[in-house]
């Protein structure tokens, strides 16, 4: 492990200063990725600011319905969170879906969005990656990768983002709050995440410094249920192989509103705005629900390894949105 | 291999003379781990905590190219950073006087045989000076083509001369060709099994203190705090390496925490450990492998592809039985595992053949893990056998129960206590296989549901070479009172300190209080290898014959010191049996239509194992070896890069074995039977044999559930998707 330095912040605004003034540094959190990148040689900043004793750790409900879950909030705190269980019940699933409750009891709000995304060359540094040592290549490409990207993928990177808190927050609109040097701005968490494109290196749209300091999330719309859908090599502690969130209202056997998003197939969370688009006052039907699985996994580009992958997402999308229905229904 | 027809009931009709059976009072009872309240206080000393003074912390460097040569080494940067004390490479490692080993060769040349051998070390003030310095070492490779992948259409398998540990290649008995083409019913199928690593939970750690006394021509002495399933094993391995005698090397092991084989013979890291000490001054030298490292360094298991053609009559009853086994072994260093080894004898077939077909590759050293030979190649004839029962129509359970040998069809000698057909009546009828329903035809909303069987076996192996020692010791003024009781023996969570107690006392005819065992040191009396589930056959054979020495000796009222010494006595009677444990495992599986995944609510497995010397610890073991045979069953493949020549999955959270939630109501039942032929305490040893038949079961349920028949391990649910 290469020597660093550590500071514990005060506030927030001297947190970002102290991060933006060192090219090295990075915030740290629960720790449950950043630390085991530092190991592996994966990471290697030189200065570790750690955020979780900043005030930002409250959840509040919002005249309007919605929430403010602050940044350093624990996974196992915002899972078990009355409001959250009752209002965002995709949220609440989709963290208990994922990691173990000793990770969950570790992990932040900000670092669960902050994961790095997920491969097995990634962290092996005496293996080529584009996204550790932009330029080298992609092992995974001719390798395994069976766990990795049939949507949004590019030929430099074929990793996926791991998290499942994500994908629950992308079908609930949420909204990041982030701090920088010049101030505060929001952006919607559909643009929180990069497809890797040519610089995989990029997960997110931060720029060095800037600081998640909450995540808001807006009321689900009246009527609307919502539930998260995980499977899994075994029954805890694994990441997706698929994953789908939804929010789903249905009336009068039809859907009136739907969202959708997959996790385990890209590099972010994956908005299916083509299967949003099919079910559109569709029957709320079997097989329109995996009509609008097709139209979106249309435009997937499977590998061998992992083309499993289309009909294991059409599968778990329509189990979801059954469930979701019969619940409406009833 | 030929059977004599005249063999069995030859033997049968003169039956032997066991020694003298244990007259048991605490053999059979379930105290509580004697080693638990030091284990759950923390002051249970594995090999990283001995408390030692000044200690230093050794950081391997492992080659990153698959095959070639180490041509530069800049060690400058690493060697210049605060706290190191010395960078090992090729050039300057300290010669070992016996290379003939390849895997224990370290640093003897630049060549690389595979990805992640030893290259170099750092040696440092701390783990994490010794870390970073490994970083900065500067390697570069020539490299060469290397070649690491198994395949059945190699050109260049070869026969080894023998399987592990000494069983025959290939066997033939009658014309298993003509009888399988002229048998009216049979499967002719093919499973594969991945390359799987052992993974217990303690890391593989050697702690080397090599000390060179002040006084002119006296021997270094090489002490060795070693994670290990054999302290003297470890020592007679290591000594000649080093030009030591042994007993100028100590070595200690009280406690460890599993080892499933990889700890049963010293691997490379040992020999660094003490490579590194012997540039430490007198100083400790520890080293404890990541997780990541022992996915090339401490063995795995092979993978194998195994073709298994069996040919019955009409009514279930095999009249051929082939089994053949492609796997493959390191290029530096043999291991051949004996997959087809369980065929030879697990099933009455008038004609049979077995064989075994290696590659060797560019590939770590596999070695042995839980049940090598019985756990993959008794999961693929387990699943044919599922695979015949359909075929002919016939329950799985009464498909076995009609091809049950009288005599051993491998010897022609008679069992030496098979019960096979009880524990697949008894497993049937407390798991309630009657509910069984057709394949695919049993469903609850999105789940369907399904049950499977198989049979385990696993020879009672019990090895020569075991020493114990009595000694009364002083009572009464402060003295300790009692019994010590020696033995160079090893606890690797499996319950030895306990279960080797309780055999002590019953043959001392004393109370479990007044037994001090002492296990797990060189210092003590020989002690055989806590390997091929033969320790406490081998041990506590042992351990009885000291203490009945020790009473012939000095009588009902020793005087304190008094102190007797036995050897493993030899049984030449049971060389007229064949001796092996049995049981019937059952798996109650569901698989979710839309996603394929698989649960298992419900196992079961009814072990005829002689007997139970402590059923708690025992149900432990069993239920632990189901475990691991219902992760070989879904979970477990270390994932072979062939471009890079490494197992990319070399970490828990990418190499999966069971959680918490997915092992549900799991249980384990014997029956109560001492085989008195066995050894004196009727024991047969029972640390293998859960893992052995419970992959099947699983498989065999799965297809119960869904019809589909998987026969490449794991089965993952990519494997049952439907569209």
């Amino acid at each position: 492990m290469i020597p660093f330095d550590y500071a514990p912040a005060s506030d927030p605004d001297s947190a970002v200063a102290a991060v933006t003034a060192r090219p090295g540094a990075a915030y740290l959190g629960g720790g449950t990725n950043l630390v085991d990148h530092m190991k592996l040689g994966v990471a290697t900043p030189d200065l570790l600011v750690d955020v979780t004793r900043l005030p930002l750790d409250r959840i509040e409900e919002l005249p309007d319905g919605g929430l403010r879950i602050g940044a350093t909030v624990r996974n196992s705190d915002l899972a078990a969170h009355p409001a959250v269980r009752r209002r965002h019940a995709v949220l609440s699933q989709a963290l208990l879906a994922g990691a173990s409750g000793q990770l969950r009891n570790s992990a932040t709000t900000a670092g669960n969005l902050l994961q790095r995304t997920r491969c097995g060359y990634f962290q092996d540094v005496t293996t080529p990656c584009n996204k550790r040592e932009p330029g080298t290549g992609c092992a995974a490409v001719g390798g395994w990768n069976r766990h990795h990207a049939v949507l949004g993928a590019s030929e430099h990177c074929l990793a996926v983002h791991p998290s499942d808190m994500a994908v629950a927050m992308s079908v609930l609109d949420a909204v990041v709050t982030v701090l920088g040097e010049d101030g505060e701005r929001r952006v919607p968490l559909g643009e929180f995440h990069r497809l890797p494109g040519d610089s995989p290196e990029q997960d997110t749209v931060l720029a060095h410094g800037e600081l998640v300091t909450s995540v808001e999330l807006p009321p689900l719309p009246a009527g609307a249920r919502s539930g998260y859908l995980k499977v899994r090599d075994r029954a805890s502690f694994a990441f997706a192989l698929v994953s789908a969130g939804a929010v789903l209202a249905v009336e009068d056997g039809r859907v009136r509103e739907s969202r959708i998003a997959f996790g385990g197939l890209a590099h972010k969370p994956w908005r299916a705005t083509y299967a949003e688009e099919a079910l559109r006052g569709a029957a709320a039907t079997d097989e329109a629900f995996r009509e609008a699985a097709d139209a979106e996994l249309r435009h997937a580009q499977p590998l061998p390894g992992n083309a499993f992958k289309i009909p294991m997402t059409r599968n778990t999308l329509a189990a979801l949105l059954r469930e979701l229905a019969t619940e409406v229904r009833s | 291999m030929s059977r004599t027809d005249d063999g069995g009931s030859a033997h049968a009709t003169q039956p032997s003379e066991p020694l003298k059976p244990l007259d048991i009072r605490s053999v059979g009872t379930s105290p509580q781990r004697l080693d638990g309240p030091g284990k759950v206080t923390g002051t249970a000393r594995y090999a990283w905590e001995h408390p030692l003074a000044a200690p230093l912390y050794v950081h391997p460097l492992q080659a990153a190219v698959a095959r070639g040569r180490v041509v530069v080494m800049d060690t400058g940067q690493a060697e210049a950073l605060d706290g190191v004390l010395a960078v090992l490479t090729p050039y300057n490692a300290p010669r070992l006087a016996d290379t003939g080993d390849a895997e224990l060769a370290v640093l003897q040349s630049e060549e690389v045989a595979f990805r992640g051998q030893f290259i170099g070390a750092v040696v440092a003030e701390t783990a994490e000076v010794a870390r970073h310095a490994a970083q900065l070492v500067a390697v570069e490779y020539e490299q060469l083509p290397h070649d690491t992948e198994l395949s059945t259409g190699r050109s260049d398998l070869y026969r080894p001369e023998v399987v592990n540990p000494t069983y025959p290649t290939d066997t033939e008995d009658g014309d298993a060709e003509a009888a399988f083409a002229a048998a009216p019913v049979t499967v002719d199928v093919t499973y594969s099994t991945p390359m799987e690593h052992n993974n217990p939970m303690e890391p593989h750690t050697c702690v080397a203190v090599w000390e060179v006394p002040e006084a002119p021509g006296s021997q270094p002495r090489l002490t060795l705090y070693d994670s290990t399933q054999g302290a003297h094993q470890v020592r007679k391995t290591l000594a000649p390496l080093f030009e030591l005698p042994p007993e100028s090397v100590r070595v200690v092991s009280p406690h460890v925490g599993g080892g499933f084989g990889s700890k049963g013979m010293p691997h490379a890291h040992d020999v660094l450990a003490v490579m590194a000490a012997k540039v430490s001054g007198g100083r400790p030298a520890k080293l404890a492998l990541t997780r990541q490292q022992m996915f090339s360094l401490a063995g795995h298991r092979t993978p194998t592809v195994q073709r298994l053609r069996l040919g019955a009559d009409s009514s279930g009853r095999l009249t051929a039985l082939c089994h053949d086994v492609i796997e493959q072994t390191s290029r530096i260093k043999e291991f051949a595992e004996q997959t087809g080894v369980a065929s030879r004898m697990m099933y009455a077939a008038e004609n049979r053949s077995t064989s075994h077909r290696l590659a060797a590759l560019d590939i770590p050293v596999p070695s042995w893990m839980r049940a090598p030979g019985e756990a993959p190649g008794m999961f693929a004839a387990e699943a044919a056998m599922d695979e015949l029962a359909l075929a002919c129509g016939i329950d799985p359970v009464e498909l076995r129960v009609r091809n049950e040998p009288g005599t051993d069809p491998e010897s022609g000698r008679p069992w030496s206590g098979r019960h096979l057909v009880q524990c697949l009546r008894t497993g049937a009828e407390r798991f309630g296989w009657d509910r069984r329903t057709g394949p695919g035809t049993r469903r609850e909303g999105d789940w369907l549901i399904g049950m499977g069987v198989a049979s385990s076996t696993y020879p009672a192996y019990a090895f020569p070479g075991s020493v114990a020692e009595i000694e009364r010791r002083a009572d009464g003024g402060g003295g300790p009172g009692g019994y010590a009781v020696r033995i160079g023996a090893a606890d690797l969570g499996t319950g030895t300190w306990t279960a080797l107690t309780q055999i002590a006392a019953d043959a001392l005819d004393c109370p479990l209080g007044e037994v001090h065992l002492e296990i797990g040191d060189t210092d003590l009396p020989s002690g055989t290898v806590a390997g091929g589930s033969s320790g406490i056959n081998s041990w506590g054979s042992t351990v009885v014959a000291a203490a009945r020495a020790f009473r012939e000796e000095h009588g009902a009222a020793p005087a304190p010191g008094a102190r007797t010494r036995a050897s493993m006595p030899s049984d030449p009677a049971l060389r007229n049996y064949a001796a092996h444990s049995f049981g019937a495992q059952f798996a109650e599986v569901r698989v979710h239509t839309g996603t394929g995944e698989v649960r298992v609510p419900r196992m079961l497995g009814v072990f005829s194992t002689g007997r139970i010397i402590n059923p708690r610890t025992a149900r432990s073991q069993f239920i632990g070896g189901m475990v691991m045979g219902m992760s070989m069953a879904l979970f477990e493949e270390s994932v072979f890069d062939h471009g890079t020549g490494h197992v990319v999955n070399h970490d828990f959270a990418q190499y999966h074995v069971p959680t918490c939630a997915d092992v549900l109501d799991i249980d384990a039942v014997w029956l109560d039977e001492p085989d008195l032929h066995a050894n004196p305490m009727g024991a047969k040893g029972i640390g293998e044999i859960g893992i052995v038949g419970s992959p099947a079961a699983v498989v065999n349920a799965v297809h119960n559930a869904t019809g589909i028949r998987v026969r490449d391990l794991p089965v993952t649910p990519d494997k049952l998707l439907r569209s």
